[in-house]
């Protein structure tokens, strides 16, 4: 659906993405995941024919964005960063006018916009003004707008940040029931919770380059392969770390204040064994979980930026 | 089709959004009657008809230079116009639907002073014919230099700054107040550069029949002015606006 190749943006000698390749499959939730300035917005932009690559290649379901701009414009819906829709006019005009942009007819676009504002839950205000919105609804509103023409591909930016819990929780369903009606999506965010939950490949961008692509899955596993089992015991097991190493060859120990063990290994770890051991040395194990690395976690391993980089982004409310 | 569609849309959400607005209405009207009855009270033995050209050059201008920059500006600083931007239209229809408005604002403003004027002296004398498309022309080459300007503002204050710093000049350069002969030497050639004074020559040949130029001649300088200032506005918009 979507297909990036080589793309390269530089501002003089200010190098915004650099050479950077990806592929969107259709009807996919793809994340694109960074810091502010890490490049997000140059590449959105270059996508939806707002800005010109400096190198490269963007086709979107075949066509090359940067030589037939409109023709691929025709079939995107963008979502912008910020709530952009018109303040004087209510939300059914707001849904009609942009409708109106991409040639729909009357007859065609008022049926449309009475569809969304209910599927939005916004039927009840879509004869107030957009200034008279909540920041939540505004957002909806603006992702009714961008689904007005029915796009093929669908670019959302930072849909949910600066908003209530509630209001983000439906977008993210709304984003995943569009999914499954088989439109492609294209998110980027901050949030790195949203971007696991929801997106079905994320890549993390940082400095102007891919550092990183896959599942959730694949992302976690290609920063540890090791097995990691977390033991909450009755009483330390100090003493005994050389005994457990000993029976479990190729494993790791480590004790962790009183009551914690932990034990990592290449292979998968057996329980049972373990807390029966642990049982004959007179400790109770009261829980065992497996610990696997979480997708900050990764994010911070691979890009080198702390997480709390994004989360005072969060506070910012987000690029602006 | 789907241009038309487009292009009647925008026009109709900037009627609606930013013309028919209360202020907007008593600008377009209060401004050029306020004109009129100062130049009237300023110059009581002056002939009516000798400073109507002036009143609706002057209204015309005022109406559409700063409107279309404002209105562009307010849309960019608000993000709302990246929606046009980003729409499936060619830019030329999406400039030109946004000048359509102004021009139609312009050319409203236009008729107050005529509309005054009417309650004082005959205007049997006058010929509309050449009145409509002058006011139409002044207008859209106004507009146009709206658009230039509205390219080059980020603040609707600067948009409003930089109009006034082609308007001021404009307007004591292009013969309506002072005539172009008894103008400094120096001075005359910039007179020649402005859309305003060729607008202006055929609006005095309309209303006094006293005029400098042929009015086939100012006509052609009108739309070369326009058409110069859509091209150039079109290329800073695509070398400005699309990174």
């Amino acid at each position: 659906m979507l297909a990036v190749t080589n793309l390269t943006k530089t501002y003089g000698d200010f190098t915004a993405v650099n050479n950077i390749s990806f592929e969107v499959q259709k009807g996919e939730i793809f994340g694109f995941l960074g810091p502010n300035g890490a490049g997000k917005t140059s590449t959105i932009n270059m996508m939806i024919g707002l800005a010109r690559p400096t190198a490269g290649e963007i086709l979107i379901n075949g066509i090359d964005v940067t030589k037939q701009t409109k023709k691929a414009q025709s079939i995107m819906g963008i979502v912008a960063d910020e709530s952009n829709l018109y303040n004087e006019m209510d939300g059914f005009d707001n849904l009609c006018f942009c409708a109106a942009l991409y040639g729909m007819e009357k007859s065609e676009r008022e049926p449309k916009a009475r569809h969304l504002l209910e599927e939005f839950r916004l039927k009840d205000a879509g004869k107030r003004p957009f200034k008279a919105y909540s920041k939540g609804m505004k957002r909806k509103l603006t992702i009714a707008a961008a689904l007005i023409h029915s796009p093929q591909i669908l670019f959302l930016d930072e849909p949910t940040t600066g908003i209530d819990v509630e209001s983000s929780r439906q977008i993210r369903k709304l984003i995943v029931a569009l999914k499954e009606q088989g439109t492609t999506v294209f998110l980027t965010t901050h949030y790195i919770e949203e971007a696991e939950r929801i997106c079905n490949r994320i890549a993390f961008i940082a400095n102007g380059e891919i550092v990183a692509s896959g599942t959730a899955s694949e992302l976690m596993d290609s920063v540890s392969h090791a097995h990691i089992i977390r033991f909450v015991t009755s009483k330390s097991a100090e003493n005994i770390t050389a005994e457990l190493k000993n029976n479990f060859k190729g494993s790791k120990v480590a004790v962790q204040g009183d009551n914690t063990l932990i034990m990592e290994s290449e292979d998968r770890i057996s329980l049972l064994p373990v807390m029966d051991f642990l049982n004959d040395k007179g400790i109770d194990v009261y829980e065992a979980k497996e610990l696997r690395p979480s997708l900050e976690d990764v994010f911070v391993k691979l890009t080198g930026i702390e997480s709390s980089v994004l989360k005072k982004d969060e506070k910012k409310g987000g690029r602006k | 089709m789907k241009s038309l569609i487009a292009f009647w849309n925008i026009l109709k959400k900037d009627i609606k959004n930013y013309y028919l607005k209360p202020p907007n209405i008593s600008w377009g009207i209060i401004f050029p009657l306020s004109w009129s009855l100062m130049q009237l009270i300023r110059s009581p033995g002056k002939n009516i008809l000798e400073l109507l050209p002036g009143l609706i050059a002057m209204s015309v201008l005022f109406g559409t230079t700063s409107m279309l920059a404002v209105t562009i500006t307010f849309e960019r600083s608000s993000r709302s116009f990246e929606r046009l931007m980003l729409a499936p239209i060619s830019l030329n229809v999406m400039l030109l639907a946004k000048i359509a408005g102004t021009i139609i604002f312009g050319m409203f403003n236009a008729f107050v002073p005529i509309a005054f004027a009417s309650f004082f002296i005959d205007l049997k004398g006058v010929n509309f014919g050449i009145i409509l498309p002058a006011v139409f022309m002044i207008a859209l080459s106004s507009a146009l230099m709206g658009l230039l300007i509205a390219v080059s503002a980020k603040q609707v204050f600067e948009a409003q700054t930089f109009s006034n710093f082609f308007r001021f000049p404009m307007l004591f350069l292009c013969g309506l107040f002072i005539p172009i002969s008894d103008l400094p030497v120096f001075l005359r050639p910039i007179s020649y550069c402005w859309p305003l004074t060729y607008g202006a020559d055929i609006l005095k040949a309309a209303i006094t029949g006293v005029n400098i130029f042929s009015p086939i001649l100012s006509f052609c300088m009108l739309l070369f002015f326009s058409v110069a200032l859509f091209l150039i506005s079109r290329h800073n918009i695509n070398r400005k606006w699309v990174l």
